[in-house]
């Protein structure tokens, strides 16, 4: 659920953000003295309550947000989505690609006060990959053919294959500390709910259902965080949630597009806080069951897509907060390939690539027919989702007037998996992924990967795009990628196997006292130990 | 007269003994259905609980998937499953929780490890007993009084007002009054069950942050409910007055007051005994709703994220909760019903 559902505020707290196209802050807060400096607190809403605080065992975006804060990776995203090293100060590629060697940090501590060792990053890899260890992370450490520990702070992995997508698998999902976990059943340890880590923060205290508060690393390896707590505050109702911000209980929050547009445009808001804006690591598409007739033929797909207005879509379901999407990456992201096909809206051409493959109004009830049949087809969304059901119900006006008849069915998320994309059917899904910072697409466009559960459950199939996928996981060399990903996104748009709709953009918004705040490409949390409050507007100075 | 009263009461309790101890029999084999049917149900939904790690996956293989599953004991027939959970019950072991935490189901509900006023069954079971008597303190005697103002202007306005707060959604309700108290008057907090400070606050303090937190929450759950009672009480009033010891009542004189409290009241008061029982489940699904609007960490909340996630030891082990509440809750009920009403509980 968390990969294929476009819940904005549990992205926004994974992927986080993204470029800074409007990082404009809107805010009066100025004077007293700017100097950074250590206190005062931040009061994060979430929806979901954490589940489990070993990164490896959990699933959730609420658990990932939290276990981000006190568990580092070897390496991690830099600003421009190039990998930079975190625990790891540098690693070596051998030259055939097979064996990277990490070079650890010296000097980390756990929050306990042992010391960091190339032994947990094994420990933590052979946890992973343990039969009895239930994570959902387990296929790129699968890879793995050897992994071993040459001293102290030397970690060496060596694959059978080049894989490119590894290196940076190599995040917070496999660090663990050895001697505290070391011949423990990891699954019932105390470290689920009290983690001992290593990161910024660590965690003080979790009452659940409620809150939980950390509480800032003095020891932190990349230096002591300004703030020194974090609280996430447990607020199941959205609507809850921004009636607190409202009144000051959280300082951050992720907001709908309303909230952005209308409901954070007033006095107050400038005064208080300050909104970011930047696209989502994610994407909705319109997708076509490559199996059925009608949507088999190229023709088809590429006059429906001329015959919707993603601009349009963008303007009223976005209230304009997002981008239209070209292919299944984020615009500005080195993978994206501006120059594709875009399909502008043009319904008189939709028209004529309906005639040109049979489908014309013989009746004249205004519904393009073929075989005596006329063109009426279901798109089939989740429930739950106001976002793709208005975005569904434009697509049918437009429809409409190329001659389509659509109709729109929202099932219940668990049933919608199981029992039509599953089992394939369906004709059209509308639907969103959230990707991923690696390029790599494999398991949705592969054409082996059709089979029931597998991703690619429209069915696509081209031997090129296969080809490509392969040559693009198989090389760490970003040109080669590149080209490989550039030409995949032409023939996706040339093809249309979906209608890529949309990119949204991520809207959080944090109290103006807060500073330090810099939109990048990722997101804003990335640089989360650095940001502060003055010290003339601190307001938490009491440990809540 | 005076001294025959105590055999009888003799034979009353044996009576009500034997009584207790047949209703609680009964209750083995309906807690057995209710806990087979909720099951079988449960496990008829589609999805599983290992879709939140597997489903739309990149990083899931089949076989992945399949460890999963029989990780959780799923690969296993339904009745099967059935048994095991059976067995396990027996031991009062609810098991433990589907999610991805793993821990033993009786700790989420009820966890020794936090205070108890922490405790997610007390808050609940807290909540409810709260809002039933704040539900009976109003509903009662606007009750009676507009049975006793029959047709009048007061009868019409309290009769809309009821009506209004039963057809009314409680989550509207709920966020209109955050809006006003919370935000714009800034009097009372919005959600969750006490302020971030909390652990600072003197004795005193502590106590009216707590009813601060409780006021929306309460309001709204009572107001939604008063109209099932009060609209009861009215009609078995009605009835009662019309009896003939009202008017033998009324003619020998006694003041109104007497003739209402003293003698209509006690007798109008017994359907509204059996309706108190029945209004258990009523409650305790209710709270799955104000308790997500609120925040409150309750066991209504739990269950909605264990519904959400299909997990089917939680789901069940409050299911059962529920359930062995609402038993207790209808026997309490009877159990009333009998020393409030002799002719019941001298058995014919």
């Amino acid at each position: 659920m968390v990969f294929l559902s476009a819940l904005f505020l549990l992205i926004l707290m994974i992927t986080g953000c993204r470029q800074q196209n409007a990082g404009t802050a809107d805010s009066d807060v100025k004077n007293g003295d700017e100097n950074p400096a250590y206190g005062d607190a931040i009061v994060e809403g979430t929806i979901g309550e954490p589940s489990n605080l070993i990164p490896m065992l959990a699933s959730d975006s609420a658990s990932h947000a939290v276990s981000g804060l006190i568990f580092n990776g070897l390496v991690k995203y830099d600003t421009d989505l190039s990998i930079t090293g975190d625990l790891a100060e540098s690693w070596d590629i051998s030259r055939d690609g097979l064996i990277i060697t990490f070079h650890l940090r010296k000097g980390v501590k756990w929050t306990d006060g042992a010391d960091f060792t190339a032994d947990d990053v094994l420990f933590g890899y052979r946890t992973i990959i343990d039969e009895k260890t239930p994570s959902a992370y387990k296929e790129d450490f699968l890879q793995v053919k050897k992994a071993e520990v040459l001293d102290r702070f030397t970690f060496r992995v060596t694959y059978d294959k080049p894989f490119a997508p590894a290196l940076t698998s190599w995040g917070s999902l496999v660090i663990l500390p050895r001697h505290l976990l070391g011949g423990k059943d990891i699954t019932k340890s105390d470290m689920t709910r009290d983690p001992i880590g290593l990161g910024p923060y660590k965690l003080s205290k979790w009452v659940s259902g409620q809150e939980l508060l950390l509480e800032s690393n003095k020891d932190y390896f990349a230096g002591r965080p300004y703030l020194d707590h974090y609280i996430y505050k447990v607020i199941p109702d959205p609507a809850t949630m921004f009636l607190e911000l409202k009144t000051g209980g959280i300082d951050m929050m992720g907001l709908t597009p309303i909230q952005y547009t209308k409901q954070t445009d007033t006095a107050f808001f400038r005064k208080n806080y300050r909104k970011y804006r930047f696209p989502a690591f994610q994407y909705t598409h319109l997708a076509f069951n490559q199996k059925h007739p009608w949507f088999s033929d190229k023709r088809v797909r590429q006059a429906i897509a001329f015959g919707i207005d993603k601009k349009e879509i963008v303007d009223v379901v976005l209230f304009g907060l997002g981008s239209p999407a070209t292919g299944p990456y984020v615009p500005n992201t080195w993978p994206y390939n501006p120059d594709v096909k875009k399909y502008e809206y043009n319904p008189e051409l939709a028209r004529q690539l309906l005639r040109e493959s049979g489908w014309q109004d013989i009746d004249g009830d205004g519904i393009v027919d073929k075989d005596g049949k006329p063109f009426h087809f279901t798109i089939l969304t989740n429930a739950g989702n106001a976002l793709r059901k208005n975005t569904a119900t434009i697509i049918q006006w437009r429809l409409e007037k190329i001659g389509i008849k659509v109709d729109i069915r929202t099932v219940e998320w668990s049933t919608f998996i199981n029992q039509f994309i599953d089992k394939k059917r369906f004709e059209a899904v509308l639907l969103g992924w959230s990707i991923g910072l690696d390029a790599d697409q494999y398991d949705i466009w592969h054409s082996s990967k059709t089979k029931e559960k597998e991703l690619n459950f429209i069915s696509f199939s081209n031997s090129e795009v296969d080809e490509l996928l392969e040559k693009g996981r198989r090389t760490f060399d970003l040109e080669k990628r590149k080209k490989a990903y550039f030409r995949i996104q032409e023939i996706l748009a040339d093809e249309v196997p979906y209608i890529f709709l949309y990119v949204p953009d991520a809207t959080p918004i944090v109290h103006a006292r807060i500073r330090g705040i810099t939109p990048t490409p990722i997101g804003i949390s990335y640089n989360l130990p650095k940001w502060y409050v003055p010290k003339s507007l601190q307001r938490h100075t009491m440990v809540p | 007269m005076v001294c025959a009263e105590k055999p009888a009461a003799a034979y009353d309790g044996a009576i009500m003994l034997a009584y207790l101890a047949k209703r609680l029999l009964e209750m083995i084999p309906t807690l057995f259905g209710i806990t087979l049917i909720s099951f079988l149900i449960i496990h008829l939904a589609p999805g599983k609980p290992t879709d939140a790690l597997s489903e739309m996956n990149p990083k899931m293989t089949p076989e992945a998937r399949e460890r999963l599953e029989k990780y959780y004991g799923l690969d296993k027939p339904v009745m099967v499953q059935y048994g095991l959970w059976l067995k396990r019950i027996i031991k009062l072991d609810f098991g433990e929780s589907f999610s991805m935490d793993r821990r033993p189901v009786m700790q989420k509900i009820w966890d020794t490890k936090q205070p108890i006023t922490e405790r997610r069954l007390f808050i609940t079971f807290m909540l409810n007993v709260m809002a039933m008597i704040i539900i009976l303190l109003i509903a009662i005697p606007i009750g009676i009084s507009s049975a006793t103002h029959q047709h009048t202007l007061y009868d019409k306005i309290t009769t809309t007002t009821v009506f209004v707060g039963f057809a009314m959604p409680s989550f509207w309700l709920a966020l209109l009054l955050m809006l006003l108290f919370g935000v714009y008057l800034d009097w009372l907090p919005i959600s969750g069950l006490k302020s971030m400070n909390y652990d600072a606050l003197p004795f005193w303090g502590k106590v009216i942050d707590r009813v601060r937190h409780l006021v929306l929450p309460l309001f709204v759950v009572a107001f939604g409910s008063l109209a099932a009672d009060s609209r009861y009480m009215r009609s078995s009033m009605l009835e009662v007055i019309r009896q003939d010891y009202v008017t033998v009542a009324r003619a020998k004189g006694l003041p109104e007051r007497v003739v209402i409290y003293r003698h209509a009241f006690r007798n109008a008061l017994l359907p509204l005994i059996t309706l108190i029982g029945l209004s258990v489940p009523g409650l305790i699904g209710g709270s799955v709703i104000f308790e997500n609007i609120f925040g409150i960490p309750g066991m209504g909340q739990l269950f909605f994220n264990g519904v959400m996630a299909r997990d089917y030891p939680l789901i069940m082990a409050i299911l059962t909760i529920g359930a062995f509440l609402t038993l207790i809750g209808n026997l309490l009920a009877d159990v009333g019903y009998m020393l409030a009403d002799p002719r019941i509980r001298t058995g014919r």
